[in-house]
């Protein structure tokens, strides 16, 4: 009887490379269905929408209807100077606050990881950012960089430095978002590495012990190589995280009146250019071109990350 | 060999040393937030600081609490994450169920268009997403917030590594019995994941409840403001008043302190694996 049954089910059961048991039914639509009806509404339609509007020539924003088809919109964004002070600093983010912050949590991961009590407890304290809202904290740090009450600007001051305008003076307004933006970063990359210094195996280290081998040398020649796949993957996460940089612009920037990003929004990043442009200014050709632009930019980022990590990454 | 004893000890003080310094100053926002919150307003804008209020103000919670409904805003985020995460779960299960037992025209095609899904910012969705939403009719709605991002690359994707690490032969000794695969899905499949249908539920529960940008762009009006979106209309009324501000941060991020203590391992546990969000 059984087997019977199983005669019958045989042209519709396959077998997948690894030996598990595979149906091909149309069956599988009923499951693939939902989440692709989402994503076909919510990503790849509004992905091709917005690659059309970028090219249109002009667009009438009370009817929301575009015409012609030409490069007027990248044009137009390409000289613009704020959209260049947007992408300088993106840059500065990506190029100062995200190597500290990974410097900084590596540090704070190798330590946690080589203590005996307490790890749990300062893990726990460390990841604490994570979970805790962004525009809050952003409110908190908005308070603490106030050139006159802020406390920052105090112990600076002890230091027999003086107060520095972090929210108003368009050349430092970079800095405040930079410091924080490696706060807000940390928690995340002390928990993965830690997760993945965690993972390299014990007998390594027993080995190194018994040749004798350095300190230093166990760090450079055995600790980092073997961490790199967490390495990679922690960096790849993150430069494409610090690349959309908006809340946290949000939080210490944004005047009510004129919603820019700090006065002449010198505070802008690419994802507040886009958000403004479209938001704020309703030029919704010109913040999708501007769209457009961030996502050749991060698709080529992505794809020379891996063509890197696939050289200098060490999997075991 | 004693020498050395004494080294280490003194290495081990000071990793303790830097960690306890460390923590300090990562955490000095927070007890900035809490004291802050505390004093009057003379106290929270002096200069040098008065660090401890000298009568704890109280009162300045519940300024904020009539000044903006924040009651409100926590039902309807808690609205919105309901939403959210009963969906994010739904369709990530579908999704991963369907790339784990079934072959179909395209599969692998498929499977390259949902990761690619995880590549794309929302920065430039939210263009379009907008008319869309304004289309359905669901501007300032709890469904309009979440539905954009229901459905979860990354979620359906860490699931399908779970869904396919289980032995094969469970799958086949279903087939055998002719077990549906709907019931199967739910009388094996779910159970023998929950721990990672439940971290993603707590993760999409965080990522809701601090989200900004899409809540605060599609609400309009208090009756569906979510807590963050609430907190920056907050600032904008008491703007210099730094202890009435306080307050209120401390009444957006003390849900969220609570829920951690709750399931900090599950969490930390959930990103150390999984990893999302830099």
């Amino acid at each position: 009887m059984k087997t019977g049954e199983k005669k019958k089910r045989k042209p519709r059961l396959l077998t997948g490379k690894n030996g598990e048991l595979l149906v091909a039914s149309p069956k599988a639509w009923l499951y693939l269905l939902p989440p692709l009806i989402i994503f076909v509404l919510f990503v790849f339609y509004p992905m091709l929408a917005v690659l059309r509007t970028a090219f249109y020539e002009k667009y009438v924003y009370i009817i929301s209807k575009g015409t012609g088809f030409g490069l007027a919109s990248f044009k137009y964004v390409l000289g613009d100077k704020t959209f260049w002070l947007a992408c300088k600093n993106t840059g500065i983010l990506i190029l100062v606050a995200l190597p500290a912050t990974v410097i900084l949590s590596l540090a704070i991961a190798l330590m946690l990881n080589s203590i005996k009590q307490l790890q749990g407890l300062f893990q726990t304290l460390f990841f604490t950012p994570y979970v805790t809202s962004t525009v809050a904290i952003g409110t908190v740090f908005y308070t603490l960089f106030h050139s006159q009450h802020g406390y920052i600007n105090y112990f600076l001051g002890l230091f027999g430095i003086d107060p520095v305008a972090w929210l108003t003076d368009s050349s430092k307004v970079i800095w405040a978002l930079c410091i924080f933006c490696i706060w807000n970063g940390l928690a995340f990359k002390i928990v993965l590495f830690l997760a993945g210094l965690q993972k390299i195996d014990k007998k390594v280290y027993q080995a190194a012990k018994i040749d004798c081998a350095k300190p230093g040398k166990t760090l450079f020649r055995i600790t980092l190589p073997l961490l790199s796949p967490t390495f990679f993957m922690v960096i790849i996460v993150s430069v494409i995280y610090v690349a959309r940089t908006y809340n946290e612009v949000f939080a210490l920037f944004t005047s009510v009146n004129s919603q820019t990003a700090g006065s002449g929004n010198c505070a802008i990043t690419i994802a507040y250019y886009i958000y403004y442009y479209f938001f704020v200014r309703g030029e919704v050709n010109y913040a999708a071109a501007a769209a457009v632009l961030f996502l050749i930019v991060i698709m080529s980022l992505t794809i020379l990350q891996r063509v890197i990590s696939r050289k200098f990454v060490h999997y075991y | 060999m004693k020498i050395k004893d004494t080294r280490g000890a003194v290495l081990t003080a000071l990793k303790y040393a830097a960690l306890t310094i460390g923590a300090l100053i990562l955490f000095f926002p927070f007890i900035y937030m809490v004291l802050s919150s505390l004093k009057t307003a003379y106290e929270s804008t002096a200069i040098p600081p008065i660090w401890f209020p000298a009568k704890p103000q109280w009162e300045n919670y519940a300024y904020a609490w009539n000044l903006k409904p924040f009651l409100l805003y926590y039902r309807n985020t808690l609205a919105v994450c309901a939403i959210s995460v009963a969906g994010t779960l739904l369709f990530s299960v579908l999704g991963a169920y369907a790339f784990t037992i079934y072959e179909f025209p395209f599969k692998n095609v498929f499977f390259i268009l949902f990761m690619l899904t995880m590549m794309v910012p929302e920065e430039m969705l939210i263009i379009q997403n907008y008319e869309t939403i304004a289309d359905l009719g669901l501007l300032d709605t709890f469904l309009g917030i979440a539905l954009p991002s229901l459905a979860n690359g990354f979620y359906i994707f860490m699931l399908r590594e779970y869904f396919t690490q289980m032995p094969p032969a469970l799958f086949k000794s279903a087939k055998v019995d002719c077990c549906p695969d709907f019931k199967f899905l739910w009388k094996v499949v779910i159970p023998m994941n929950k721990n990672a249908i439940a971290t993603i539920a707590i993760l999409s529960f965080i990522g809701q409840w601090n989200a900004f940008m899409w809540p605060n762009m599609v609400t309009r009006s208090d009756e569906h403001r979510v807590i963050t979106s609430g907190l920056m209309t907050f600032r904008n009324m008491a703007s210099a008043n730094y202890h009435y501000l306080m307050a209120a941060a401390c009444i957006t991020v003390i849900p969220m302190v609570i829920f951690y203590v709750l399931f900090h391992k599950q969490i930390i546990s959930g990103v150390a694996n999984g990893g999302i969000k830099g």
